[in-house]
């Protein structure tokens, strides 16, 4: 990439054409290096990377408020798979944790969550920092899109996407010291909604407290949550 | 939290494993629904076109030959399925469609705070790009696709991709610009 970084007149550099994957988490890390010194060095770079940002915390919007398909999807499906000529069907081993899994990408609103929502926020947490302790035991697992996306209620709700370095006791220790609480994520990758205050703050101050946690190693990507 | 690679589920999935097709189904009914539905815009549609893509991966599970993640194999699917759907639809609908994602021009006190409120006119703008260019927002922005696997699942080239997706920011500034923002290059 060093290389192609100078852009020729009316053409984007290759720094500038990366920005959406920097903002999105998904470059290699040298590649997220180079980027990352580059915004140090430029501000009208940074300037226009803020707009990136923003970019992504409105698409993030877009696709959550799609919300979830029917519930009946899986009947629907299976319904399908059954009119289809049969075919060898295999042992069921494993079925629980499967069940588990379908059960675990179904929203709070489809299990009814309004008188779920405390409870769930809490087991999300722990599901979540769980799930990052057993990203680091296995490196190169999947890490999948499905976690329900809770409909924030009342309060200051922010984006955040963790350092890969960030482990499990680091990302803990950031929610705690700052009276923060994961909500739901990750949401279409790596960004976890964040509430910040259990009240909706002034315009002008939650920028502040955006800027304060991502002081924080653990923080990668912040943004407020539209 | 998952615990059986996409890979091995799909093996399974081969040899005619049901539970493995429930398990990847709840892996990927959610992203895949949100992915079509930014592309046919159509609830109803967007469903029908999940089931048929998980339909194919039930059928054609035996062919898959790990070149490209399951993930980026199984979003091929669903684009494939989204343009089919969107080569179908008529004029007449894709009018209508049209005038579903303009805003009323009568500016009453919602609308007139609306413009004035700059995430809410970007999303706007966001909702007005073209299917090209929406559907490589969303795999950046929505899915984290990276810049690998989203020339795997639109089947161009890398460097292609990243051009595309800047002229869709290009686009988004124009119409930015058209609502009053200006951001500046691009």
């Amino acid at each position: 990439m060093t290389n192609a970084n100078k852009a020729t007149p009316g053409e984007p550099s290759e720094v500038e054409l990366l920005l959406p994957w920097y903002a999105a988490g998904t470059l290699d890390p040298n590649e997220m290096k180079e980027i990352e010194a580059a915004l140090a060095n430029d501000p009208e770079l940074a300037s226009r990377y803020e707009w990136v940002r923003s970019e992504l915390a409105e698409e993030t919007a877009i696709g959550d408020a799609v919300g979830e398909p029917s519930s009946a999807d899986i009947k629907t499906l299976f319904a399908k798979i059954d009119a289809m000529p049969a075919r060898r069907s295999q042992t069921a081993s494993g079925l629980s944790e499967r069940i588990a899994e379908f059960l675990a990408s179904l929203s709070p609103r489809t299990l009814g969550w309004s008188a779920m929502a405390a409870a769930l926020a809490i087991v999300l947490q722990a599901a979540v920092l769980g799930g990052i302790a057993f990203h680091e035991k296995t490196p190169g697992s999947y890490q999948t899109a499905s976690v329900p996306s809770a409909a924030p209620g009342d309060g200051s709700y922010v984006l955040i996407r963790f350092t890969p370095q960030a482990t499990a006791e680091d990302i803990s220790t950031f929610l705690e010291a700052n009276d923060l609480s994961i909500v739901s994520g990750p949401s279409g990758g790596q960004l976890y909604q964040v509430r910040v205050a259990p009240k909706k703050l002034p315009d002008d101050e939650l920028p502040r407290v955006m800027r304060r946690l991502q002081k924080d190693k653990v923080v990668g990507f912040i943004a407020a949550m539209p | 939290m998952p615990t059986t690679s996409d890979e091995s589920l799909i093996a399974a999935i081969a040899q005619g494993d049901r539970p493995a097709m429930e398990a990847l189904f709840a892996r990927y009914r959610i992203p895949v629904f949100r992915f079509l539905m930014r592309m046919v815009r159509n609830e109803t549609t967007a469903e029908d076109l999940s089931s048929d893509v998980f339909l194919d991966v039930w059928r054609q599970a035996g062919t898959f030959e790990g070149r490209s993640a399951v993930s980026t194999w199984i979003f091929s699917i669903a684009r494939y399925k989204a343009l089919n759907a969107l080569s179908r639809r008529s004029t007449e609908e894709l009018d209508d469609e049209k005038a579903d994602t303009i805003p009323d021009q009568a500016d009453d006190p919602e609308i007139a705070l609306a413009k004035k409120d700059k995430a809410a006119v970007l999303r706007q703008c966001l909702l007005k790009l073209s299917v090209e260019h929406r559907e490589i927002v969303n795999l950046v922005y929505y899915q984290h696709k990276s810049v690998e696997e989203v020339a795997g699942i639109v089947g161009i080239p890398e460097a292609t991709v990243k051009t595309r997706m800047f002229y869709a920011r290009k686009k988004l500034s124009e119409l930015l610009t058209e609502q009053g923002i200006e951001r500046g290059w691009p």
